[in-house]
């Protein structure tokens, strides 16, 4: 299936945009722009590209300075290096944006009524609706914690999951992270650059503001305090770092200042009677609720890793006995599980009785015999995902693989077919980014950020992942991916 | 506030000063050197070594390109420039959430010129130059830090670990100098013993300061006096420990802890210094005096690691 022949629009700053099958998020067609992105394309064609280019630079010179950054793994000296951005802003109508608030909202309600469930009474594996056996041999479902009541059994309240435009310009949700997922810090710091760079068609817009993160992050952390917490009003909030050698450390740093809470280490907390505490200067005090950005194998070397030097030995026994709340609670990653994705359209019927709103993207599940059979002779069309993983690594893109990878891929799908799934090569929709001086189109994402805590919460926006280099499919910063700036408008 | 977090600005502060120190001795020795006979200047080596408390080499030689660069850029002394920059920088990244940008960007920009500097450039062409850029580094931090950060309980840390660093590291090159005592001390001195008392003054940027007390005549009890005991200088010992008592009274006060070890250890030291008598002191041996004040201080540390920063959990649960 070879994409049609790529069309040139022959007008600077667009001479090298180019279109394939995928949907174009500016383009209705060649050369005409979408309603809602018509100011941003009489913008490009009437500013001179110098002037663009000096926009650029100004804007790579703030993140710079701003010191964001992400540490690249797998090098000595742990390279901070900063996340690129693109200028040019991602728009969302208001109407596809209440859409994808709903889809969202219905989708964390449902898995999280899941969790309770399966880490509960198990109605769901009871009536035959999702295998037990899916869930039981997940490598992130938790035994620990069966039986355990969380507050307001919210299991997941921060999430932040990846959509993908199809061609027919659907929405569509590709994976939940429910976890620790980064990147919010991104979105805010793409949006402060982008109103420095262009305050009049950012007014001109009307765009529907992102700042109120962080203060609805802590309102979310503060709605799960413990009933015995140490100061009823105000629950003290922590925030817990893995450290400074960690890839998102910068974004731990700049929530925890910007919602003006601590920022801890695991040798910063101490655990004495099943009460978590911090050492101060002033001497112990007490913790109630953690936001963690440790997985769950890190938290407590007593009880999940023994070699984990990141977490707190006792912090389990002390979450147990109700004296501390973990967000995300411990073992939710047995619902973003890649194989468990298949099943998240018939949670959502069983618990809630309604069609899913937002599309899952179609999967193969190479634990069946039939299934496994025809993606194993489909490998070139395929993408092949590790179940656990998570990162753009341990992936397969059968289009743009090579015999070799392929080979490697069949015998490891073989020996353990329950760890892999498959799904068709995606056409990630394509949109407008400011590259060499010049306007062309790469592949994008969409991770919005749910917050659930009183309630759940959307804040309009997120962060947009662009595949930065030509015809590539991969988004994420690991891989060579950058970001932009997503506009929802208000109207 | 943080154990962790006050531990790091303490440390980081104290690297700093630490480097700005060295770079100082370093650079009005070098100067120095330009007015003496080789000879004059080569007992100034071992001295030089012996206040940054790093071993002289084994072969017993020593030059000035080999000792420039133990104590500049070789990353195997910890007490070296870079070393000192590294760590300092090191330790407020691991709590940037906690300081100022300009802070951060300042201190950054500091270590990227003082790493991306090659031993030729620091000896051999701008010694000058670069010695100076460390200190105007470390100054324009101060500086920053002063009128960017609020002055609570973190600004706090960084002023004890400075004053800290300061106060060990003047009674340390006090005490090398006063070692040997050649000469008789309330007289005007001459010659290439004046550059050298010159060289100690300078090396504690207090030249100036003393010429404007004592004018320009060089007398070592008077140096004695000025760098160890005057209330008003901020390169003095007294000074120094004023600032360190002054950190800890606040401190106290912000973490409700007021009466704590280190706040008797420092006023007692305090208390020394401004009730001592330069003459009394030399008569009883100024090394002997200095070793005191350099072990009070060292108390007064481990004082503060102990209250502040790594308190046994079963003491705090006490109370």
């Amino acid at each position: 299936m070879n994409p049609p022949e790529p069309l040139t629009l022959f007008r600077p700053p667009f001479r090298n945009y180019q279109f394939d099958a995928a949907y174009d998020e500016m383009f209705k067609s060649p050369g005409t722009p979408r309603a809602h992105y018509q100011a941003l394309f009489q913008t490009l064609l009437e500013l001179p590209p110098e002037e663009l280019r000096k926009i650029q630079q100004a804007a790579d010179l703030s993140f710079l300075h701003q010191g964001i950054t992400f540490t690249v793994y797998g090098n000595d000296e742990g390279t901070e290096r900063v996340f690129p951005n693109d200028l040019l802003p991602r728009i969302i109508p208001n109407q596809e944006w209440r859409k994808i608030e709903n889809g969202l909202t219905q989708r964390i309600t449902a898995l999280n009524l899941f969790l309770e469930d399966i880490y509960h009474h198990g109605r769901i594996l009871a009536d035959g609706v999702v295998p037990r056996e899916l869930v039981y041999s997940c490598r992130h479902f938790r035994r620990e914690v069966r039986g355990l009541t969380v507050p307001r059994g919210i299991y997941v309240s921060i999430c932040g999951t990846d959509l993908v435009r199809l061609p027919d310009g659907s929405f569509a949700v590709l994976e939940d992270n429910l976890r620790v997922p980064s990147g919010v810090s991104y979105m805010l710091a793409n949006r402060k650059v982008l109103k420095k760079v262009f305050p009049t068609l950012f007014r001109d817009y009307g765009v529907c503001p992102v700042d109120h993160y962080a203060q609805a992050l802590l309102a979310t952390l503060r709605a799960l305090a413990p009933a015995n917490s140490s100061t009823r009003h105000e629950p003290k909030v922590v925030l817990l770092t893995p450290g400074v050698f960690n890839s998102a450390y910068f974004e731990h740093t700049f929530l925890a200042q910007q919602m003006g809470i601590e920022l801890v280490e695991g040798r910063d907390l101490l655990v004495h009677d099943n009460i978590v505490y911090m050492r101060t200067t002033a001497g112990l005090r007490r913790v109630d609720v953690i936001y963690r950005r440790v997985d769950d194998d890190f938290l407590d070397p007593l009880c999940f890793r023994q070699d984990s030097s990141l977490g707190v030995p006792g912090l389990f026994n002390a979450y147990r006995a109700g004296n501390v709340v973990l967000a995300n609670a411990i073992g939710t990653g047995v619902a973003d599980d890649k194989a468990l994705y298949a099943y998240v359209p018939a949670i959502i019927r069983y618990y809630l009785g309604e069609d899913p709103i937002l599309a899952n993207v179609h999967t193969y599940l190479l634990s069946d015999r039939s299934q496994r059979n025809y993606v194993l002779e489909h490998l070139d069309e395929l993408v092949v995902k590790a179940v656990g993983e998570s990162g753009g690594y341990g992936m397969l893109i059968g289009p743009h693989s090579t015999e070799a990878e392929r080979e490697d891929f069949r015998r490891r799908i073989e020996a353990e077919p329950r760890n892999y799934i498959a799904q068709p090569t995606l056409g990630l929709s394509r949109a407008p980014c400011f590259l060499d001086g010049e306007v062309q189109a790469r592949h994008v994402d969409l991770r919005p950020y749910i917050l659930y805590g009183e309630n759940v919460t959307l804040v309009p926006g997120g962060l947009t992942r662009v595949a930065l280099r030509r015809g590539s499919l991969v988004v994420n910063s690991s891989q060579g991916g950058g970001s932009k700036d997503t506009w929802v408008l208000r109207a | 506030m943080l154990s962790r977090v006050a531990d790091s600005l303490y440390w980081m502060s104290r690297y700093l000063e630490r480097a700005e120190h060295t770079a100082r001795l370093i650079d009005v020795d070098l100067q120095l050197r330009l007015d003496q006979s080789p000879e004059a200047g080569a007992g100034r080596w071992l001295r030089l070594l012996e206040a940054s408390q790093v071993p002289p080499p084994e072969d017993g030689k020593i030059d000035a390109a080999s000792l420039t660069h133990i104590l500049t850029l070789d990353r195997q002394n910890s007490s070296s420039i870079l070393s000192c920059v590294v760590a300092a920088r090191e330790n407020l990244r691991q709590v940037r959430e906690q300081c100022s940008t300009e802070m951060w960007e300042q201190l950054n920009r500091l270590y990227l010129q003082v790493n991306s500097t090659t031993a030729s450039e620091a000896w051999l062409l701008h010694s000058h130059v670069f010695f100076r850029a460390v200190q105007e580094g470390a100054h324009l931090f101060q500086g920053v830090t002063d009128s960017t950060m609020s002055h609570g309980e973190g600004w706090q840390y960084i002023q004890l670990g400075r004053f800290v660093e300061r106060t060990d590291e003047l009674a340390r090159l006090i005490g090398t100098y006063f070692g040997r005592l050649p000469h008789p001390l309330d007289q005007a001195v001459e010659s290439e013993e004046y550059l050298e008392w010159v060289g100690l003054l300078k090396s504690c940027a207090a030249f100036e300061a003393y010429c404007k007390t004592y004018t320009a005549e060089i007398r070592p009890l008077r140096v004695a006096e000025f760098l160890l005991l005057n209330p008003e200088f901020p390169h003095s010992v007294r000074f120094s420990v004023d600032r360190v008592h002054a950190a800890l009274i606040a401190i106290g006060e912000l973490t409700e802890r007021k009466a704590e070890q280190p706040v008797r250890l420092a006023g007692r030291l305090c208390a020394t210094l401004s009730f001592s008598q330069i003459e009394e002191i030399m008569a009883q041996g100024a090394n002997g005096y200095v070793d005191s004040v350099r072990w009070q201080c060292a108390q007064v540390h481990t004082a503060i690691q102990q209250v502040y920063f790594d308190y046994s959990v079963e003491s705090a649960l006490v109370s």
